[in-house]
């Protein structure tokens, strides 16, 4: 009945369409390692590998070492992960294993919700609410309980790596709680309840029977932990006192990776120091790509590729 | 008005499976055709490449020639073209989830640029009326969506939206096996009807569903054809003994 | 010898292990505690700092010279909705087609290859992509603009709203679309107006989180946006945005600034907040009865 011929080209241009925007989205990967390289060129020509071992960053002398920065990205977020993995396997046993069903819901839904505060806002509630605690009453406690491992010595600015490292373990512990939570439902139920039908105790079943099989994926959910906090740049920023200095202390100020790009980027006089810089981005850009992958790998080969429920 | 159907050395793989091997048939115009035989012997992939639907699994491919009426399946005529002159009613009630009754029986019209409001009235209630479910969702048409109805009665929108877009052949790949007797019946009842004005094909497992509305019946098995007959003869005295073993009950 | 089995007794589970099972699970409540803690500060604070400060005027006027008292943030907000608006124009329908690209065209190796770079690409530093951004348009514009901060949200959206849009899209069974395919609908017609059209609600619903993700972003419109005090509506100048505005005010020494940053901080809040709502509501209303 119905008339007329039917064109093939249609169907073709639409097909084309849309493998056009897959392509699209290498290219954007293609464009971003293209113009981090060609844009650290200068900096890379001027001091080669030298520049990650470089303990002094000198805008004004143009002499632009990178290890200040790497060791402050490095020092924070291992901190914070120190913080953060406890509390969120913690948060992530009970939402799954203990909590009664009806809290489920809203507790995870809870859980959630702080994975969606901004950047920015963890850094203003940082700065007016948690680096005065800090400075009060908290790093007081720790010099005179732990001074003596010399982690927390010098004066008790409130601002510096201390800081950064707690308020980073809050913005990460979404994550990895969300991910261990899907890894321990993957555990299949006829392992918990052979190790209940020996006459263990729930936390012994949840030991033996849960977190032992889950443990790749936990590991996994902890390295894409890693991988979130390593690019974290505002709330950090805000806090870690802006030095480019390396200190012992947790006490003493530092600076990250992207917390100099986010400071010194617009201020970059000088065709040198913005190459040092987009060197930096380069850096970052790799590391947390190398992280997130070996991540993602722990955790696929656990759930089996199951994709992962709302935003990762 | 409905046309015939000849099949001429047809075979078709999946990747390097073959499925259906050198079938060879011809289905009259106006009469309802079963297709019968055991799980897996090809009657679904056969029907399927019919219209061309075998294509959209990857892989699959087909050798061989399909005329319907006059036209031929598989040259170089594009398989969008073929589908809207043969409909196709499937094993599971499918209708488009999000759509009103009214917006599933239209779809295959609008969707294809058809677009005058009045005309597509007169086909929807028409169409309905062919499918024997319009007294039943006449006051709702536009309000409840198509996956609302029981599936029975989803299985009766399927069919009305087949026939929406007036083809000359109905196939149907086994449309009862999801449904209770009841819309059983009426679907069997409808088939009667409908063969006056089209040419049906249906696949069935169920042999007395196969005796009940079709003059021609077809016995495969292994994705051969082994007998093709008035339905009468292939029931009560069949040529082939592995047909008469199926039909009695011997295996499948 | 007797035939017997001896009895065996088995002794009670031993009071260590039973404390330690109470232990460990008075432990994961505390876990839970300690992380609803910041939460509820959090949003606290937000409420008890920055109530008192939105006001007619901090919604309408620009910011006020440094010393003075009052202005607003006004210029902040409707320029964030500025760059929000071009990064959806840009990173909405190229993350749904590449979305449809992976769901229905792409279940290959090729498919793998773009899924697996999408995920990469999602895991970027924000910061990273700010540069990228950077190189690509405001150094050839010279000049910092809604457009380049546009450009790096729309970066950062595409892969969230590909992959979600794959997801639901291979939720709808293949029923549908062979029912569309039985019709004589051609393919393009049948992804558009069929298995698209079923799979709205959930697509709608991934757009919103990857739209509600960007919306607090700072660091990638650091050198892109930029930042105005000014009201702007050229597309070669420096705009101003709702999350830069908070960041430059926070860091200040100024306690007026502080006190506008909270205000600035709760509204963001807000409008992330309405956004997601108001876009579900709308979802659900549009759908039928027993759809």
């Amino acid at each position: 009945m119905l008339q007329g011929k039917v064109s093939e080209i249609p169907d073709a241009v639409f097909g084309w369409a849309m493998r056009l925007c897959g392509v699209a989205v290498v290219a954007l990967l293609g464009l971003i390692v293209y113009e981090l390289i060609v844009g650290s060129q200068l900096s890379w020509h001027a001091f080669g590998l030298k520049f990650f071992g470089g303990q002094d960053w000198n805008p004004v002398e143009e002499q632009f070492g990178a290890l200040p920065f790497i060791y402050g990205t490095l020092v924070s977020s291992l901190l914070s992960l120190v913080i953060a993995v406890p509390l969120a396997v913690g948060v992530a046993v009970f939402i799954t294993e203990m909590c009664p069903v009806a809290l489920r819901g809203p507790l995870s839904f809870t859980t959630e919700l702080l994975a969606a505060i901004p950047s920015v806002i963890y850094g203003l509630w940082a700065i007016f609410i948690l680096v005065p605690l800090l400075r009060t009453y908290v790093q007081p406690f720790l010099a005179t309980t732990l001074g003596w491992t010399g982690l927390f010595s010098g004066p008790p600015y409130g601002i510096g790596m201390l800081a950064a490292g707690v308020i980073l373990a809050i913005m990460i512990i979404p994550i990895i709680s969300s991910i261990t939570r899907e890894v321990l439902t993957v555990v299949p139920q006829h392992q918990r309840e052979a190790v209940l039908a020996l006459g263990a105790t729930r936390w012994e079943m949840i030991r033996i029977g849960v977190l032992r099989n889950a443990r790749a994926g936990i590991v996994g959910a902890v390295i894409l932990g890693l991988g979130r906090a390593l690019g974290e740049t505002m709330a950090v920023t805000m806090v870690i006192g802006n030095r480019a200095e390396i200190a012992k202390s947790l006490f003493a100020p530092g600076y990250t990776m992207a917390s100099v790009l986010a400071n010194e980027f617009t201020e970059a006089t000088g065709d040198v120091y913005l190459s040092a810089l987009i060197e930096i981005g380069l850096a970052l850009f790799l590391v947390t790509i190398v992280v997130n992958a070996m991540a993602r790998l722990l955790v696929w080969s656990v759930t089996r590729g199951q994709p992962a429920k709302g935003v990762v | 008005m409905g046309v015939g159907i000849t099949v001429e050395h047809l075979n078709a793989f999946y990747g390097k499976t073959q499925a259906l091997f050198d079938i060879n048939l011809t289905v009259l115009a106006n009469h309802a055709t079963a297709l019968i035989g055991p799980s897996g012997c090809g009657k679904s992939t056969f029907i399927r490449c019919l219209n061309r639907m075998h294509e959209t699994i990857p892989d699959a491919r087909v050798e061989g020639k399909v005329r319907i009426g006059e036209f031929s399946v598989y040259n170089g005529t594009s398989a969008t073209q073929l589908r809207r002159r043969v409909g196709m009613v499937f094993q599971k009630p499918n209708p488009f989830p999000t759509m009103s009754i009214y917006d599933n029986v239209a779809a295959g019209l609008k969707l294809n640029g058809f677009g005058n409001r009045k005309q597509l009235d007169e086909i929807v209630e028409k169409s309905l009326n062919s499918s024997a479910l319009w007294g039943e969702v006449k006051d709702s048409l536009h309000k409840k969506s198509g996956a609302s109805l029981s599936g029975g009665q989803q299985q009766r929108l399927c069919i009305a939206r087949a026939l929406a877009v007036q083809p000359e052949v109905l196939l149907m790949d086994e449309p009862c096996s999801a449904l209770d007797p009841i819309s059983t019946g009426k679907i069997e009842d409808l088939i009667f009807q409908l063969k006056e004005q089209y040419t049906i094909v249906i696949v069935t497992h169920n042999m007395q569903q196969a005796a009940r509305v079709a003059e021609f019946t077809g016995f495969f098995l292994l994705g051969k054809m082994i007998e093709f007959d008035k339905t009468e003869k292939v029931f009560t005295n069949p040529s082939d003994k592995r047909t008469e073993d199926y039909v009695t009950g011997r295996f499948g | 010898m007797s035939t017997a089995p001896t009895a065996i007794v088995i002794p009670p589970i031993s009071l260590w292990r039973r404390f330690v099972d109470r232990a460990m699970t008075g432990v994961a409540v505390l876990t839970v505690i300690l992380v609803l803690l910041p939460l509820f500060a959090i949003f606290a604070y937000l409420v008890y700092k920055g109530i008192g400060s939105i006001n007619w005027a901090f919604l309408t006027q620009t910011p006020k010279p440094v010393g003075e008292a009052g202005g607003g943030m006004a210029n902040a907000i409707v320029g964030s909705m500025v760059i929000l608006a071009i990064a959806s124009l840009l990173g909405v329908p190229l993350g749904i087609g590449a979305g449809i690209y992976l769901s229905e065209y792409g279940r290959n190796r090729y498919g793998d290859a773009v899924r697996f770079i999408s995920d990469v690409l999602n895991g970027v530093p924000s910061i990273v992509i700010g540069i990228v951004a950077y190189a690509i348009v405001v150094m050839r514009q010279k000049h910092f603009s809604a457009l380049a901060g546009g450009v790096a949200l729309a970066i950062m959206m595409v892969p969230t709203i590909a992959r979600t849009t794959e997801q639901m899209l291979l939720l709808v069974p293949q029923a549908i679309r062979e029912a569309a395919y039985g019709l004589g609908v051609s393919r393009w017609r049948t992804t558009l107006s069929i298995t698209l059209r079923t799979a709205t609600s959930g697509v709608i619903t991934g757009v919103m989180l990857a739209f509600a993700r960007v919306a607090g972003e700072t660091a990638p419109l650091l050198f892109t946006a930029f930042g105005n005090q000014f009201w702007n509506w050229k597309t070669d100048q420096p705009i101003a945005a709702l999350s830069l505005q908070i960041f430059t005010y926070a860091i200040s020494p100024f306690d007026e600034w502080h006190r506008q940053a909270w205000a600035g901080a709760l509204v963001l809040i807000i409008l992330i907040v309405s956004a997601v709502t108001a876009v579900r509501i709308a979802v659900r209303r549009g759908t039928l009865a027993g759809a």
